[in-house]
C-alpha cells in the first residue's frame, strides 16, 4: 500500500516522458512527506493521549477544553509556542544551540523510515534495519549534549553530562537485547523479523523484552530514568535555556521518542503487523504500539526517579547480565532445537523455548532483584534516644 | 594524563521547582557531589514581627496565618495561647476542643502537603502530589465550614475560637474520619514499600539525635531521629492530656524515617480527632474579651507542637493595645540550621529530597 516500489512504479507510469527520470526522487519525497506528516500528527495525538492518561492517573481530567475531548489541545500548544519569542542566550554557542533541536528530531524520523507499519507499507526496505535503528538513535546523545553544552548554563550542562553517561551505558544492554531477537529470527531486516515471529518474541524471550523496554525507557529519558531533565532537580536539564519553537522541536522529539520506541518494540517483540484477519495489520500495529506506550505511561505516572549512580549501576549490574543471559540462552536453545540441515525452527520449538525462557526470566529477575535490592523494608522497632525522653522526664 | 577538574558553584533557587518557595542554596558541586552549601534566605521577608508591634492583639491573628501558610491553625493557636498567658484569659472547654480539632486537621493537611512535595521531588511526576492535595482539599472544605476561609483561616481568637462549628460540620467530619485512613493506606500501599523509594531515601541524609538536639531541631525531623519528644505529650496544653495518642518515632534519622513519621502522625491525628469529636462538651466557645486587650506589663512565651516543630511566640507587653515586642520562634527556621551538615557529601538528586524531607516553609523562615 505505502510501499516505495509501488509508488515509484506509479510515478514512472504516469509522469510524462521527460519527467519520468525524476520519478525516483519524487516518489521518495512523496513518501517522506506522508510519513513525516503522519508521524508529527500522531505525535500531536500522542501528547494529548499522554496528558489525558496521566490526568486520569492523577485523579484529574487533563486537557479537555479545545475540540472534542480536548483533541485540539496540541494545536493550541503549537500556536502558543510559535507566538513566543525565540530567545538565544547571549553567552550561548549560537550554531550548536540552533542545530541541536534539529539534530535531535531527525533521528526520530529516520527510525520511522524503516518501520514496517503494515505487511506492505514501509518506506525503506533495508536488510540491516536493526543496525540502522541502533545507529541512528545513538545520534540523539550527541544532540542532547550539544543542546546542554551550547546553552552555557550550569543546569543544562549537568543534564548534558548525565545524558552522555546514561545514554551510552544503556545502549549496551539495549543492543544486546536486540541481538537475541536477531539471532532467533536469523535476519536483521525488520520485515524478516516480523515474518519470523510465528510466536511473538516477547513470549519467546521475555527477558529480552524486559531488558529492551527498560533500556529504551532510559534511552528516551523516561521515568524512572528521567534524570536528564529531572524537573525537580535540574529544572529541565538541557532544555532549560530553550524557548519558543526550538523548545517546541525539542519537545516534539521527546514525545516522538516513546512512539518510535513503541514502534520498534512492536516490530521486534510483538510481531509487528500480525493479528487476526478482519482487522488490517496497520491497526494491529497501532494497537500494539499504543498498548506499549500506555505501559510506559503507567510506569511514568507511578514510579519515582532513581539517582544518577543507581541508574548507572542498574545498567551495568542488572541489565547487562540479564541481556547477556538472554542472548546466551536463546543461542543455546537455537542450536539445540533448530533443524540441523535447513536451520529452520518450527512454531512448536518456539513455544517450547517460551516455556523454558519464562522460567529462566522469572528466576533471573528474582535473583537480580534480591542481589541488588538489598533495601527491603523491614519493620524496625525504633529505640527512643536516651537524650530526651518524655517518659523518663515525667518520673 | 590527569584531567584537571574543579568544583562548580550553582545557585539552586530562589526560582527552582524544589525549593519550597523562594529559598536559595549556593551549592558547590564536585561533579554530582555536594561539597559545600550556603543557604541564602530572606526573599520572603515581610517584617511580621515589626508589623505585630503596630497592631492590636486581635489583629495580629491575621498576621500569624501568613507565617507558615500551610498550617495557619497551629500558628493561630500558638499566638493566641501566648496572648492568653499574657493577659490571663480563660478559654471555655468547647473552645479548647474546637482548637484541637482545628490544629489536628491542620497537622494532617500540612503533612499531606509536605509528603506530597517530598514524593514529587523523588520524581513521581505529579501523581502522588495530586493525591495528597486531593485529600487536603477535604480538610480545607472543613475549614471553610468552620470559619469561611480555606488557607488563611484566622479561626482562633484570644479567649476561644471565632465561632462555634456549624451543624453540618460534624457529619462532614465523620465522613472525613471514615474515609481518610483509607486514603493514607492507598498512599502507603503505593509508595512506602517501593524499591526505588527505599533506595533513594533509606540511610540518605541521616540526622543523628545528638546533632539534631544541638541544633534545636524539633518536630517530625527530631522524632525521625528517634528522639521521643512532642510538646503535646511533654507539656500537654489544651485538651491533649485528655486524649490518647502515641508519638511515632523513627529508627535511623534518614529521609525515609522523616517521611514515615509524618505518615504515622497523620494516623495519630485522626485518633485524636475521633476522641475530640466524642468528648466535645456543649457550651460557649469564647470568653467575653474586649476588642482592645490591654494585658498587664510583663512577658509570656507559649509554644505549641506545630506540624513542623515547636512554634513559639514570645510577647512583651507594656500595657498598650499592641505588644511591645513579638518574637516568633519558628520551627522551619531552626530546622534549617542542620541543612549544611546533612547535605554535604550527598549528590545533586539527594540534595533535593533531603531538603524536601526536612520540610521547611519559607513563609515561616523569613517571617
Amino acid at each position: 500500500m505505502l510501499d516505495f516500489l509501488s509508488v515509484l512504479d506509479f510515478f514512472k507510469d504516469n509522469l510524462p516522458d521527460p519527467l519520468d527520470r525524476l520519478a525516483y526522487p519524487i516518489a521518495g519525497m512523496t513518501l517522506a512527506m506522508i510519513v513525516i506528516n503522519a508521524v508529527v500528527m500522531s505525535t500531536a495525538l500522542y501528547t494529548w493521549f499522554e496528558r489525558r492518561v496521566l490526568g486520569r492517573f492523577q485523579s484529574r481530567r487533563g486537557p479537555n477544553r479545545w475540540g472534542p475531548f480536548g483533541l485540539l489541545q496540541p494545536m493550541a500548544d503549537v500556536v502558543k509556542l510559535l507566538a513566543k519569542e525565540d530567545i538565544i542566550p547571549d553567552t550561548a554557542d549560537k550554531p550548536a544551540f540552533t542545530i541541536a533541536p534539529i539534530l535531535l528530531l531527525v533521528p526520530m524520523f529516520l527510525v520511522f523510515a524503516v518501520i514496517p507499519f503494515g505487511a506492505d507499507s514501509f518506506l525503506g526496505r533495508l536488510n540491516v534495519g536493526v543496525l540502522f535503528i541502533l545507529g541512528v538513535t545513538g545520534v540523539s546523545t550527541l544532540a542532547i549534549f550539544m543542546a546542554g553544552w551550547a546553552s552555557r548554563n550550569k543546569y543544562a550542562m549537568f543534564g548534558a553530562i548525565r545524558a552522555v553517561a546514561m545514554l551510552i551505558s544503556y545502549e549496551v544492554p539495549m543492543a544486546l537485547a536486540v541481538t537475541g531477537v536477531v539471532v532467533l529470527a536469523g535476519s536483521m531486516s525488520l520485515l524478516g523479523i516480523v515474518g519470523a515471529q510465528s510466536v511473538p518474541y516477547f513470549l519467546v524471550q521475555p527477558l529480552g523484552f524486559f531488558v529492551f523496554m527498560t533500556a529504551a525507557a532510559a534511552e528516551m529519558s523516561r521515568a524512572p530514568f528521567d534524570m536528564i531533565e529531572a524537573e525537580s532537580e535540574l529544572g529541565g536539564g538541557y532544555i532549560t535555556e530553550y524557548a519558543g519553537m526550538k523548545f517546541g522541536i525539542l519537545q516534539l522529539a521527546e514525545f516522538m521518542a516513546p512512539l518510535a520506541t513503541a514502534a520498534v518494540a512492536t516490530v521486534l517483540f510483538l510481531g509487528g503487523t500480525s493479528g487476526f484477519d478482519p482487522i488490517p495489520g496497520q491497526l494491529w500495529f497501532l494497537a500494539k504500539a499504543f498498548a506499549l506506550v500506555f505501559l510506559m505511561l503507567w510506569v511514568r505516572a507511578t514510579w519515582p526517579r532513581l539517582r544518577v549512580d543507581q541508574i548507572m549501576g542498574f545498567a551495568w549490574k542488572a541489565l547487562l547480565p540479564l541481556a547477556l543471559l538472554n542472548m546466551f540462552v536463546v543461542a543455546i536453545e537455537l542450536v539445540v532445537l533448530q533443524d540441523s540441515d535447513t536451520g529452520a525452527i518450527t512454531r512448536g520449538d518456539l513455544w517450547a523455548m517460551a516455556a523454558v525462557n519464562w522460567v529462566i526470566a522469572v528466576v533471573a529477575i528474582v535473583i537480580t532483584a534480591n542481589v541488588l535490592g538489598q533495601r527491603r523494608l523491614r519493620p524496625e522497632t525504633p529505640v527512643p534516644s536516651p537524650l530526651a525522653n518524655m517518659a523518663a522526664e515525667a518520673d | 594524563m590527569a584531567i584537571d577538574t574543579k568544583p562548580i558553584t550553582i545557585n539552586v533557587g530562589p526560582q527552582h521547582p524544589s525549593t519550597h518557595g523562594v529559598f536559595r542554596l549556593r551549592v558547590t558541586f564536585d561533579g554530582e557531589t555536594v561539597v559545600d552549601v550556603e543557604p541564602v534566605f530572606g526573599y520572603l521577608h515581610r517584617g511580621t514581627e515589626k508589623l505585630a508591634e503596630e497592631r492590636s492583639y486581635v489583629q495580629i491573628v491575621t498576621l500569624t496565618d501568613r507565617l507558615d501558610y500551610t498550617s495557619s491553625m497551629t500558628n493561630n493557636q500558638a499566638y493566641v495561647r501566648a496572648v492568653e498567658k499574657l493577659a490571663g484569659l480563660e478559654v471555655p472547654e468547647r473552645g479548647m476542643y474546637l482548637r484541637v480539632i482545628g490544629a489536628e486537621l491542620q497537622r494532617i493537611a500540612s503533612h499531606l502537603v509536605s509528603t506530597g512535595f517530598f514524593l514529587q521531588e523523588l520524581g513521581t511526576f505529579v501523581t502522588l502530589l495530586m493525591y495528597c492535595f486531593r485529600d487536603r482539599e477535604r480538610i480545607l472544605d472543613l475549614f471553610e465550614m468552620l470559619c469561611g476561609a480555606r488557607v488563611t483561616v484566622s479561626y482562633m481568637r484570644p479567649g476561644g475560637v471565632f465561632q462555634d462549628a456549624p451543624e453540618d460540620f460534624w457529619p462532614a467530619l465523620d465522613v472525613f474520619l471514615n474515609e481518610m485512613p483509607g486514603y493514607i493506606d492507598d498512599l502507603e500501599g503505593l509508595i512506602s514499600d517501593n524499591e526505588i523509594v527505599l533506595a533513594r531515601t533509606r540511610d540518605v541524609g541521616v540526622l543523628s539525635p545528638e546533632f539534631a538536639i544541638d541544633c534545636s531541631v524539633t518536630g517530625p525531623n527530631l522524632r525521625g531521629s528517634s528522639v521521643h519528644w512532642d510538646l503535646r505529650k511533654a507539656d500537654p496544653y489544651e485538651v491533649y492530656d485528655r486524649v490518647d495518642f502515641e508519638v511515632p518515632i523513627g529508627s535511623r534519622g534518614d529521609c525515609f524515617d522523616r517521611y514515615m513519621v509524618r505518615i504515622q502522625e497523620m494516623r495519630q491525628s485522626l485518633r485524636i480527632l475521633e476522641q475530640c469529636r466524642d468528648q466535645i462538651p456543649e457550651g460557649p466557645v469564647r470568653t467575653e474579651v474586649p476588642y482592645f486587650i490591654r494585658p498587664p506589663a510583663g512577658d509570656a512565651y507559649a509554644a505549641v507542637e506545630a506540624p513542623r516543630g515547636e512554634l513559639g511566640f514570645y510577647l512583651v507587653s507594656e500595657r498598650g493595645i499592641a505588644p511591645y515586642r513579638c518574637k516568633i520562634r519558628s520551627p522551619s527556621y531552626m530546622n534549617l540550621t542542620v541543612l549544611r551538615d546533612v547535605l554535604v557529601g550527598w549528590r545533586m538528586a539527594d540534595l533535593v529530597i533531603i531538603f524536601g524531607s526536612i520540610d521547611v516553609n519559607m513563609g515561616e523562615v523569613d517571617r
